[in-house]
Parts: C-alpha cells; structure tokens; sequence
C-alpha cells in the first residue's frame, strides 16, 4: 500500500510518538538526553524533593561545559585545581554529584572526553541519526546534523525527561530550506547559515522545524552540517535537520556510544529509509542560490543582522519595517558603528575561535590555514582557540594546530563554552569588539558591553591577522 | 503548579521586538543552582537606562508585561521564566513568542498572550494609564474600555494552567504505554537501548 509521502521530520516523529492526546498534544519517547551544569540543577533538587528517579539513566549523559573557565585544570603534579569563582564551583559541583548518585553517565571537567555537549555528543557516537535528542540548551539544534530530531528544552522539560524519559509536545509545521548551485571559494557553512537567517530572519523558522536540503549539504562533512543546524534556534526554528547518508555514517562508525556489529547495520538500514520521500510536501519553503552566498559578518545585535563582508554597514531607513528601523538604530548605536562604514574598516581588538558552532576539528584546520606563518595585528588585544572537546584539542595538537595558534598570538586553551555567553572568566570588555565564531551577538552576550561580530573560523582568523573584519579569500590568494 | 485563571493590573508597556534571553536574564545571573531570587538581574540593560518603564512608580508589581513580536527568542534558559515570576510578572501579551520561551513561561504559570500588532498596540496606549485583565477561562483581553481581544491558547495547557496540574505526574501516570512503547522501540530500533557504557567513575 502506498502510504503518503513523508518528511525526514515527520518520520522520526511518528517512529517516537508514544501516545496521542485528543486535543492533538503527543506524548513523545526521548532517545538520548545530554545534562550540562547550567539548566540542570532545579531539575535534580525538583526530582529529589518529589522523591522521583531518572527512568532511563542508561540514555542519559552528562558533562560540564557552560561556566568551566578554560584556563589549566590540572596542576603539575596532576591534581585538579580548583574553580575561582565559587558559584561556578558550586553549580559544577552539583553536577558531579547529582549525576551519579541518579546512575547518570558523568564525563568530568579534566576527562580527556569532556567537552561541549554538543561537540560531545557527536563525537562519542552518543547521538545518533533518527533519535528524539534533548538538552537544556537551545543549541541543541546542532545535532540535527548527523540526522537526529534534536532540540533544546528548558529545565522543567530536563526534569520531566529525567522523570518519564518522554516529553509532551505538539507537532511542528514543516519548513525546507534548499539551498541550490555550490558555495564558491573560501565560503564556508558557517557564512551560508548566517546568509540563511538573514534571508529567513530571527522569527522566520517559529513554529516549524527546518530541514536543509540540497547538493550543498549532501557535499558537506558532518562538522559543516553540525554548524548549519546548531543556528537553526538563531532563525526561530527549534530543530534543523540534514537527511543522513554515508558522510554521517562514516563519521559514527566506530565511536565509543555507536551501535557496533549486527545492530550497526539494522541501524544503517533504518537510518537510510528516513530521507524525505518524493513528493512530500512542506508547510514552508524558501529557496537560496548558493552563488549568493559570500563570507559574511553581522553587524548589529540580532543574528539576523548581517551582510556580505564587502559590504557596508546599512542605514537604518534601509530597512522598510519602522520597528526594524527602530531597532537598527539602537543596535549601530550600541555596536558604536556609522551607517555606510565598509565592513572592511571595522576594527576588532578580540578574536573568539570556539562555540558549539565553530571548534570541532575542522573549524581549527581553517582557521590555522590562514593563520600559518602569521602573527595578529597590533591592535588585536586578545585572541583564543577554544577546543570543542578534549579529543578535539588532542587532535589539533597532533597536526600541529595549537603550535600555529600560539605562534601567531592565540592562546591556546581547554574545553568549554568560553566567550560564546559570558558566565565563565572569558569575557569581552564593555566597549570592545569580537570576531566571534560563535552564534549570538546579543548585547551584552560576550560581557556587558561587548560588540560581537559573528562570522566563520577563516573569517576570524583573518580578522586576527589585520585587526580589522577581512574577507579571507583576500588571504588565501596571497 | 498554582492555578491560573483571570490576571488583572497594571501592564508594563515596553513594546520592543524581539527581546531576548539574554536581555531578559543575562547569562552571569544562570550560575545558581536554585530557582529563587533572579528578579534582582531581571531586564538589567533596560534597567540600567534611566527612565525605562521598569521603573517607573505607576509599574511597581505591575503582573503583565507587553511587548513586540519574537520575545524571548534566543536560549532555552528557563531562568527567564523565573527571572519574570520573580519580579511579580505572571503574564506577557506579545504579538509572537519564540518557542522553547512559550514552553518555560506555561510550565511556570506564567501566561504568553499572542496577539495581533494592532491589537498590541492599543494595549500599549491604554496600559500607560490604565489596567488591563486577562481572562484565561474565556481567552480574553479586556480594558476598562470596550476592548475585547480574544486570543489562542493551547487546550492542553489551557486545562493544565486552569487546574493547576503538574505534567510530570499527569505523564507518570502514563507509565504503562510509556512500557508499552519501550519494549516495541526494543524490538524494532534495538541499537537505541543500552549504549555502551562510557565511563562511571571520574578519572
């Protein structure tokens, strides 16, 4: 019987919904669940108080990564040193604790494994193509990467997860984003996310989960596609999606978390079977020429607002929304930028290589590619690389990436969320700008007063080498 | 949950656009591990502006806030919802919300109003010298005017807010499909139970 044509959304959807309600509301089954320090706390206390267990703590997976400063955590001897500030301390100290006394598995802030959760998850094959993935982290999103349903929740979800390893929620309408023809040179994911949110906007994916779709992702490696759906949450949408194929298989093969033997090729086989059926239709659909896809940077406090980096700084009554006017006119003003100014001219004294976004091993190789046999520019204050995990900082030590970093005037650091959000030591001060590879320029998102210019992992290493934004291909054809 | 049902006062009419999480509570506020006092960091940029309508006498304890389309888009941070809950606010009218925020502020009792801009923008006028009263039962904003504005809301969680209900134990009672739903997904997608056991014990 020919069933009707589905969705790679709607596929996993149906392939987890444990009950439907009535009213339309469905009870739906969660595959995997990461916990980080920050949201997870209230849920542990609410659960303990109401005399509750984790359902399935075999599902679940916690590691630190929010509020651990990524300076040194080992000291000579190899004891671990302790954390300054004593909130911080205390709510990592929660974690460590309440995970294993809830049987949660526990990567620990000095394990060679740690690292962001959503680096982590990933790499350990923990998160898998056709799962139900949740976090209380919006940037949950990124696993939709690898195929996966993933999406962020806030903590009264993490404590319901953790109590009935379900959550009760109601489908999402359908939006394709197809991005047709193929990047050019020195254009990366990152600059054809940015691109698509400028296109779509910050509320342009509400309600609706996106799937991109088009040779550009099937081209791309799984670290590029994590990129891609990480700001998924950046243009509203809760979840972002790329149908898995080989790429993502390879990728998976043989990691610590990953189905091995007979179950990997039942798993193989299903994850094939969930790629958007011809004919299936879209509740929305918004189609991108790749050819229009330059390096870009934004330019104000809202991810929406970007622009190719050849470009200018736009004027405020460019824009035919009065409210939109209203509020470019606050963020020039807060970001401390003239209309008309080429990007170009726009100086930066701090350069941010790391994120959930922009630290997996890839984003390091790009951004040391430009960076070889160069120094940042004299106006460049502070420059860091911030591993994604430990694994990825092993991995770039190999190749010689951390030595390139340290040579042109990074500092090399460990693990964690870093200067993407402000509530570890990384911070950028009141006033001054950020080439930041990460994925909101929020006002005050990288310290009060801060000025973010988010752009991809090259884009900021070239930023590095000039003191000022810079298209690189300028510095790839040198 | 406290029930939720009509919510009447003074409304701060803030109207701007796609306020975020971060502006709502910025992150160094999240570094606690309880779910009290966040009110303190609540909309601090705002507040650090003189004249912003947070301070002003007229909104002291105001329950509603009213503001423009997207709000609180951005992070997952429930510490939002608490932040607002904390500084007396049980209510936002706004012409759109961001998802994962619809969500924290439900399961907190807190009400998201959608309504449309126009709409919105009369709320705006009126709330400057004026009360305004959701009424959740009949899904209607009133003024002391003649203003009526019906809105949507989810039944699910208009039942749940009425009633006070906690969905964690409203779905532990669900328990057997849940087992129900275990053992076919063991069956059909068996590599998604049991991953291999990284590590217990830290290093």
């Amino acid at each position: 019987m020919a069933s009707k044509p589905r969705t790679l959304y709607e596929k996993i959807w149906d392939a987890h919904v444990v009950e439907r309600q009535d009213d339309g509301t469905c009870l739906v089954y969660i595959d995997r669940h990461l916990v980080h320090e920050v949201t997870s706390p209230q849920a542990f206390e609410a659960l303990r108080l109401a005399g509750r267990k984790v359902r399935r703590p075999d599902l679940t997976l916690a590691v630190p990564d929010h509020n651990l400063p990524t300076t040194a955590r080992k000291a000579p001897d190899g004891s671990r040193l302790p954390i300054e500030d004593k909130q911080s301390a205390a709510q990592l100290a929660a974690l460590e604790r309440n995970a294993p006394s809830f049987g949660i598995d526990y990567i620990d802030a000095v394990a060679p494994e740690q690292g962001i959760v959503h680096v982590v998850g990933p790499e350990q094959g923990f998160s898998l193509p056709g799962a139900t993935i949740v976090c209380g982290d919006s940037h949950t999103a990124a696993h939709g990467g690898i195929g996966a349903l993933a999406f962020g929740i806030g903590t009264s979800e993490v404590e319901h997860v953790l109590a009935t390893q379900t959550l009760l929620l109601r489908p999402s309408r359908t939006m394709e984003v197809r991005v047709e023809g193929e990047l050019g040179p020195g254009v990366t994911p990152k600059d054809l996310i940015l691109h698509i949110i400028g296109v779509i906007g910050t509320a342009g994916g509400t309600g609706h989960v996106i799937e991109y779709r088009g040779k550009v992702f099937e081209r791309m490696s799984v670290e590029g596609r994590l990129t891609v759906c990480n700001m998924s949450i950046e243009g509203g949408a809760r979840a972002g999606l790329i149908a898995p194929d080989d790429v993502v298989f390879d990728y998976l093969k043989g990691r610590p978390y990953a189905p091995s033997g007979e179950a990997w090729g039942k798993a193989v086989a299903w994850w094939r079977s969930l790629a958007t059926d011809p004919g299936a239709s879209f509740d929305k659909s918004v189609v991108i020429d790749a050819a229009d896809v330059e390096p870009t940077v934004s330019w104000g406090t809202s991810p929406e607002d970007v622009v190719a980096i050849g470009g200018s700084v736009p004027s405020p009554e460019s824009f035919s929304d009065p409210s939109k006017q209203e509020a470019a006119r606050k963020s020039l003003d807060y970001m401390g930028l003239a209309p008309g100014t080429p990007l170009e001219e726009v100086e930066v004294e701090n350069i941010f290589i790391g994120s959930c976004t922009n630290s997996r091993i890839e984003d390091l190789r790009a951004a040391a590619e430009i960076l070889k046999g160069r120094k940042k520019a004299a106006n460049v204050r502070w420059a860091i690389a911030v591993p994604g995990s430990g694994l990825v900082k092993l991995q770039a030590e190999e190749e010689g990436l951390d030595r390139i970093f340290t040579e042109a005037g990074f500092e090399w650091r460990e693990p964690g969320c870093s200067a993407c959000l402000a509530m570890n030591p990384d911070k950028v001060p009141p006033g001054e700008r950020c080439a930041s590879t990460s994925n909101r320029n929020f006002v005050g998102r990288q310290g009060p007063g801060s000025r973010t210019h988010l752009l991809s992992p090259a884009m900021a290493a070239a930023a590095a080498v000039t003191g000022r934004l810079t298209d690189v291909r300028k510095l790839m054809s040198e | 949950m406290d029930k939720v049902s009509t919510i009447s006062g003074r409304a701060i009419p803030l109207g701007l656009k796609n306020v975020d999480t971060d502006v709502i509570i910025p992150a160094h506020w999240l570094k606690t591990v309880s779910r009290e006092g966040l009110g303190k960091g609540a909309f601090e940029t705002i507040r650090a502006a003189p004249g912003n309508p947070f301070d002003v006498e007229d909104f002291a304890g105001a329950p509603i806030l009213i503001a423009g389309d997207n709000f609180g888009c951005g992070s997952s941070r429930e510490h939002a919802a608490w932040a607002m809950l904390d500084m007396g606010l049980t209510a936002v009218i706004a012409p759109s919300f961001s998802d994962i925020f619809s969500g924290n502020a439900f399961k907190n009792g807190i009400l998201a109003v959608e309504l449309s801009q126009e709409q919105v923008d009369r709320l705006l006028e009126v709330a400057k010298e004026h009360p305004i009263t959701i009424d959740l039962e009949n899904q209607v904003v009133t003024t002391p005017f003649q203003d009526r504005f019906g809105f949507e809301i989810d039944p699910f969680r208009k039942h749940c807010l009425l009633n006070g209900l906690d969905e964690i134990g409203l779905t532990l009672e669900r328990d057997e499909t849940i087992e129900t739903h275990e053992k076919q997904r063991a069956g059909s997608l068996p590599w998604l139970d049991a991953p291999r056991k990284h590590r217990r014990e830290p290093a």
